[in-house]
């Protein structure tokens, strides 16, 4: 039997020369339409979340506002082999030179996987992971001292307090997240020494419902000065602030969520750091590896100060922010116990912002009511 | 300190309010899974028109100023949903559970792309009823702080219950549901019905997502519904299809979600994880022993395609 309609080979020959005709003709239009760079950006959830995207998105339209520099986004990729799909796809179709796959779980095993394949391709990656000898070398890592602004906010916190508790809504109980806690108390003690802090972890990066109910737990608690590390703090920040609360932000500015009760907040800078990497690359220079910072280098920056902040905590506040922006601030002085009597820290040692000590961080400190498993 | 400190009195206080702040959404999913099943379909997609509700509900509610312009909103984008899936699955060899994992997929699609414009604009709030106010405690004021929405949920299962057992529209219901052979013998028009049960279930699924953007956690966002409407569809079974049991099953599937976040404000961190799997732990011990190989399904109508 023959078939006279279109064979299985003919359609593959013919979607083959057709596929071949668009890569052509996307590759002579990106060479002719564009000088500098395509930036890729993917965001493991909506860019305007009020939280962890949103500030990175911001760093995105910052690059976008460079000259020749073209920007591809892409939102609400999932930690999964998605993320490779998307990386490979900004590489292949849109000429992406640089990516910033911005998610914490996109690291291992997704941008390692796919790096390797593409040597002309730069990935920076939001977290710091990358070591040397171990990671592809076209791969590279920045983080922020974004502790500092927790510490900052504690002590803004640790003076509006008047029951001397203070909430803490934690997705997970990972470094970055408990080095945060810590830093939110060690801020608060610094002003008012008899202050705690209770924590709850809701156990993911972004439930709606869960962090309403721990923020009411908070506040049923006597917490009346609430802040967070999750997502998108948008609902902490509105439940808080419906229970009274007073309100510190974390990754953006959330004042327009509270403006009556919103004190500070803890803000990544990631337009400037962008701007200065993406910079470098049209430069010909090279982004360095391991790229770390604080206030000092413009890494993160803090919320303007609520209008319920009072005379003394602004005195306070702006006095060791310009302590820190000097750089090499220590958060972390001895003597310093965590939550179950071990020592931490003994009489004369501390810890830097840079001490690496602080990145594998496993403990909450004594003051912190919770515990990390 | 402030002479509030409840102490461990703050969990079963914290179960009440959680039970009584979470459970809506449950609530009203399950009754709308409730009407359609007893019709003799399965609905699947409510956790689609639950996110679809909830984004055109803040949408509107946004535009208009007006939450109430919200939910009505929500009821009817939600009716349009069911409505949808009742007259896919009226055409003859048509999978309602497929059917119903599709329109959860554009359910949830839709409700992101239409809702991009408004994660960042604030939508007034619906109404509380303070019926903590002969408390001097904000604790107990903050738990009694009831949404409408809720004592709206419980008269909707008390009128459905009445419905299935006493009225016209109710046994008319029921019949589609149990036999399609009978409803035809009696001059009824079996997919007309199923497709106006679908419609109304999806209305009440709508309300639901409403009650999630506008009033608790109270924004609307992608990550706004947990899986409430595949849980929600869950519970009926869990319900024995009656709508009374239906309450009941959201207030302790409410409750047993607000042990996690209780238990670590009174000072007990230890296993968090062990007890956010509560609500499930428990729907699973509960299924188990309400079950015999005698008597599996009791309740189930006769024309659903799980027990058929």
């Amino acid at each position: 039997m023959t078939l006279t309609g279109p064979t299985r080979r003919r359609v593959l020959k013919t979607g083959a020369a057709f596929a071949g005709a668009l890569g052509t003709l996307s590759a002579t239009s990106f060479a002719a339409g564009q000088d500098g760079p395509t930036v890729g950006f993917i965001y493991v959830g909506p860019k305007d979340d009020f939280g962890y995207n949103q500030a990175h998105a911001e760093g995105a339209a910052a690059v976008k506002a460079m000259a020749g520099v073209t920007v591809v986004e892409e939102e609400n990729v999932a930690e999964t082999v998605d993320v490779q799909k998307s990386m490979e796809s900004m590489i292949n179709f849109d000429g992406a030179a640089l990516l910033f796959p911005t998610s914490f779980g996109y690291f291992d095993p997704h941008i390692i996987k796919v790096a390797p394949g593409h040597p002309e391709v730069r990935f920076q990656h939001a977290a710091g992971l990358w070591q040397e000898g171990v990671h592809p070398s076209n791969v590279g890592s920045y983080f922020g001292y974004i502790g500092l602004g927790q510490y900052l906010n504690g002590m803004v916190a640790g003076h509006m307090t008047r029951s001397g508790k203070l909430g803490f809504v934690a997705a997970k109980p990972i470094p970055q997240v408990l080095q945060n806690i810590n830093s939110f108390l060690l801020g608060a003690r610094e002003v008012n020494p008899a202050v705690t802090c209770q924590v709850i972890f809701t156990g993911e990066w972004s439930l709606a419902v869960k962090e309403a109910e721990a923020t009411n737990a908070l506040a049923d608690a006597g917490c009346d000065v609430i802040t967070c590390h999750v997502d998108g703090p948008k609902v902490v920040m509105e439940t808080a602030a419906g229970r009274d609360c007073f309100v510190c932000g974390y990754h953006a500015n959330q004042a327009p969520l509270a403006p009556e009760k919103y004190l500070t907040g803890a803000e990544w800078n990631w337009p400037g750091v962008y701007t200065r990497m993406v910079r470098t690359v049209i430069d010909g220079g090279t982004i360095p590896n391991f790229d770390r910072g604080g206030l000092a280098e413009g890494y993160i920056k803090m919320s303007p100060l609520g209008p319920a902040v009072t005379d003394a905590a602004r005195a306070r506040f702006e006095a060791t922010k310009a302590e820190m922006t000097k750089g090499g601030f220590a958060a972390y002085r001895g003597p310093l116990m965590d939550n179950t009597g071990k020592r931490i820290l003994g009489p004369n040692e501390v810890f830097v912002e840079t001490d690496i000590a602080l990145e594998s961080m496993n403990y909450l400190v004594e003051g912190v009511i919770g515990a990390t498993s | 300190m402030n002479g509030t400190e409840l102490g461990l009195w703050a969990i079963p206080l914290a179960i009440l309010g959680g039970a009584i702040r979470v459970s809506t959404p449950f609530l009203f999913v399950s009754l709308g899974e409730v009407l359609t099943e007893r019709s003799g379909r399965i609905n699947l997609g409510l956790e689609g028109t639950l996110v679809f509700g909830a984004m055109s509900g803040y949408a509107i509610a946004c535009v208009t100023g007006l939450p109430w312009a919200g939910v009505l909103a929500a009821a009817g984008a939600g009716s349009l949903f069911g409505l949808v899936h009742g007259l896919v699955c009226s055409l003859p060899r048509v999978n309602d559970i497929a059917v119903g994992i599709s329109l959860m997929l554009l359910g949830t699609g839709l409700a992101y792309f239409f809702g991009k414009p408004f994660i960042q604009p604030v939508a007034p709030d619906l109404p509380a009823l303070e019926l903590g106010w002969w408390s001097d405690l904000p604790q107990v004021q903050a738990a009694l702080r009831v949404n409408v929405l809720f004592p709206v949920g419980i008269l909707a299962a008390l009128l459905l219950w009445w419905m299935f057992r006493a009225t016209r529209i109710g046994l008319l219901v029921r019949v589609v549901g149990d036999s399609t052979d009978a409803a035809r013998a009696m001059g009824l028009r079996p997919a007309f019905i199923r497709t106006l049960a679908t419609a109304a279930g999806g209305a009440f699924a709508g309300v639901g997502g409403a009650y999630l953007s506008l009033f608790y956690p109270g924004s609307w966002n992608e990550g706004i519904s947990s899986g409430q409407g595949l849980m929600a569809v869950a519970l009926v079974i869990f319900a024995r299809w009656n709508p009374i049991a239906c309450l009941g099953a959201a207030l302790l599937f409410g409750g047993a979600g607000a042990l996690g976040p209780a238990l670590q404000s009174v000072g007990i961190p230890d296993g968090y994880y062990l007890f956010y799997a509560m609500p499930y732990v428990m729907t699973l011990g509960v299924l188990i022993a309400t079950s015999s190989p005698g008597r599996a399904m009791a309740g189930a109508p006769g024309e659903l395609s799980i027990s058929k």
